[in-house]
C-alpha cells in the first residue's frame, strides 16, 4: 500500500524528526544481489553481523538467524567476510 | 555611554554584552579583532561564553550548527576567504532554522589576494538562506548585531550582519552603548524548538531527505525567508522603542522631492548622504536609497524608493560577472519588471578591492544622473567607476 506523504507545511520545522527513524527508511529494494544464508553451514562466529554495514543480521541468543531483507542493500560484505571454510552465505541474483 | 570604538570593538561589545552560550571562530583579517577582543572578554570572565577556537571557518561554522542545535545563542565572526570556506556549512545553517549570528567584515574575495573591503564575499552567500544586513557605520553595526540575535531566533534562520572591512571595522567612530544588563533582557532567552539535547524527547536532526522530501522542505525554508520582512520590522521597532535609535529596512535621504537617486549598501550610505548635502546646497534634487536589509531583498520598500525618482544610479560593490551588472542592479531590475513607469537605471559597479570612493566622486555621479534626467538617455547601463583606463 502507497503511503501518503505529508506536505511541506505539515512537516516539523528544522528537519527535526523524532529519533530512530531511519528504521522507516527501507533500503531493501536498493539490492541487486542478494545473499542466501545456509543454517546448516553457519558455524555463529558473527562476523557477517560484525562486518554488516546496515545491520541486516538477524541475531537471537548470540545465534545468526537469518537475514533482514528490508534493510539489505546487497553489497555482499557477509558473503565476503564469511570464512572460507565454512562459506555460509552466498550471493545470488535477485529476481524481481 | 558614549564611547569611542572601531567596527569591531563594537561588534565585539555587541557580543559582550549579548554574551552568547557558543562562541566558535577563527581569525582572519579584518575580522580577526571582533574575535580576539571576544576571547579576552572570555579570558576575563566578563562573558560565560564557551569558546571554541576552531582550526578553520569550516569547523567554526560547522561548531556553531552542532552548538545551535543543541540550543544554545550561538554567534561567530568572519570575512572573505573564511566565508568562503564556511560556505557549505551556510546552507547547513539555514536548512536545519538554527538561528546562528555572524558579524561578517567584507572583504575582497581572490584571486588577486587583496585584504580591503568590497561585497564580493557576503553576495557570493547571498543564496544560501542567511539574512543579509548591511551596515553603515559604526553604531548602526553595534545596534543591529544585537537586534540580529533576536530576528534570527524568532525567523529561525540565521543571520549576518556586515560591516566594510577597515573603513567601518578600523574605522573609530562615537558611539553609544546600551548599559550592559539591558542587552541580555531586551533579547530574553533563546526559545529552542528541536534540541538536540533533550534526552526525554530525543531527536533526529538533519536527516536524509531524497527526491520525496527535499523539495518540501526547502519550500518551508523558503516560506521563512518570504515572510519575515514583517518581524524583522518589529524588532527593529521594539529596538527603537527600548532604546531610542530607530532603523528602516530600506533607508531613504532626501528622497521626498529627489529627482535622482543612487542606491548602495555600506559605507557608501553614509559618504553618499554626505555628497546629497553638498548637492543639494548647490540646488539640486538630489537623494539616497540605502539597502540595509539585502536578504531577504525588501521589495515593497525598495520599490515606494525607487519609483519616487527619475534616473536611479545603482552603486553595487561587487560585480556577478554574469554580463548583467551588479547583484543591487539586477534585483532592482527584477523588481521593476511589473511596473508600468520605471526610473532610467544605471549601474556603477565601484571600490572593488577597497578602491576608495569619494564624496567628489559620488558628486560626479549624482551629476552623470543629472544630465540624464535632462537628456533622457543613457549611453552606457553598466560602468566601471574608478577604474583606470575606462
Amino acid at each position: 500500500m502507497k503511503k501518503e506523504k505529508k506536505g511541506w507545511k505539515d512537516l516539523p520545522i528544522g528537519l527535526a524528526w523524532k529519533s530512530g527513524s531511519s528504521k522507516e527508511f527501507e533500503t531493501g529494494d536498493w539490492r541487486s544481489d542478494k545473499p542466501i544464508w545456509d543454517e546448516k553451514k553457519c558455524t555463529h562466529c558473527l562476523i557477517c553481523w560484525i562486518y554488516c554495514p546496515d545491520s541486516a543480521i538477524i541475531i537471537k541468543d548470540g545465534k545468526v538467524q537469518g537475514i533482514d531483507y528490508k534493510y539489505c542493500k546487497g553489497c555482499g560484505i557477509c558473503a565476503e567476510e564469511c570464512p572460507p571454510k565454512i562459506k555460509a552465505i552466498t550471493m545470488v541474483r535477485e529476481e524481481k | 555611554m558614549i564611547v569611542a570604538r572601531t567596527g569591531n570593538e563594537a561588534m565585539a561589545e555587541a557580543m559582550r554584552q549579548i554574551n552568547p552560550d557558543v562562541v566558535a571562530a577563527y581569525p582572519i583579517t579584518p575580522a580577526t579583532e571582533v574575535v580576539q577582543l571576544f576571547a579576552s572578554f572570555v579570558a576575563d570572565g566578563q562573558v560565560t561564553t564557551e569558546f571554541v577556537p576552531a582550526e578553520s571557518e569550516h569547523s567554526a561554522l560547522s561548531a556553531c550548527v552542532g552548538a545551535s542545535a543543541a540550543g544554545a545563542r550561538v554567534m561567530t565572526s568572519t570575512s572573505s576567504q573564511g566565508l568562503a570556506l564556511m560556505h557549505e556549512i551556510l546552507f547547513i545553517a539555514a536548512g536545519l532554522r538554527l538561528p546562528i549570528v555572524i558579524c561578517l567584515v567584507n572583504r575582497a574575495l581572490s584571486s588577486p589576494i587583496n585584504i580591503h573591503c568590497d561585497h564580493s564575499d557576503s553576495l557570493a552567500s547571498r543564496d544560501s538562506g542567511w539574512l543579509q544586513i548591511f551596515t553603515e557605520n559604526t553604531q548602526e553595526a553595534y545596534d543591529t548585531t544585537i537586534m540580529a540575535v533576536k530576528m534570527a531566533e524568532e525567523i529561525m534562520l540565521p543571520a549576518m550582519v556586515t560591516t566594510d572591512g577597515f573603513i567601518i571595522s578600523h574605522g573609530m567612530e562615537r558611539i553609544e552603548l546600551i548599559d550592559d544588563e539591558k542587552v541580555p533582557k531586551w533579547l530574553g532567552e533563546r526559545k529552542v524548538v528541536n534540541n538536540l539535547l533533550d534526552v526525554d524527547n530525543p531527536i533526529t536532526l538533519g536527516m536524509l531527505d531524497l527526491q520525496d522530501y527535499y523539495f518540501e522542505h526547502k519550500r518551508q525554508e523558503i516560506e521563512a525567508m518570504n515572510n519575515c520582512l514583517p518581524i524583522i520590522e518589529k524588532v527593529q521597532k521594539e529596538f527603537g522603542d527600548t532604546f531610542g535609535r530607530y532603523y528602516p529596512i530600506v533607508d531613504e535621504y532626501k528622497m521626498e522631492d529627489a529627482e535622482v537617486a543612487i542606491l548602495a549598501m555600506g559605507s557608501t550610505g553614509g559618504t553618499g548622504k554626505v555628497a546629497v548635502d553638498r548637492m543639494r546646497e548647490k540646488g539640486k534634487k538630489v537623494g539616497l536609497i540605502r539597502c540595509r536589509i539585502y536578504r531577504p531583498f525588501p521589495k515593497e520598500a525598495m520599490l515606494n524608493a525607487i519609483m519616487k525618482v527619475k534616473v536611479l544610479g545603482v552603486m553595487d560593490r561587487a560585480d556577478t560577472l554574469s554580463t548583467l551588472g551588479g547583484h543591487l542592479y539586477n534585483d532592482c531590475r527584477s523588481i521593476l519588471y511589473e511596473s508600468a513607469k520605471k526610473p532610467l537605471m544605471k549601474n556603477y559597479i565601484y571600490g572593488l578591492g577597497g578602491r576608495d570612493i569619494s564624496i567628489e566622486e559620488i558628486e560626479e555621479v549624482f551629476e552623470q544622473l543629472l544630465k540624464i534626467k535632462d537628456t533622457g538617455r543613457i549611453d552606457k547601463d553598466i560602468v566601471y567607476y574608478g577604474v583606470r583606463g575606462e
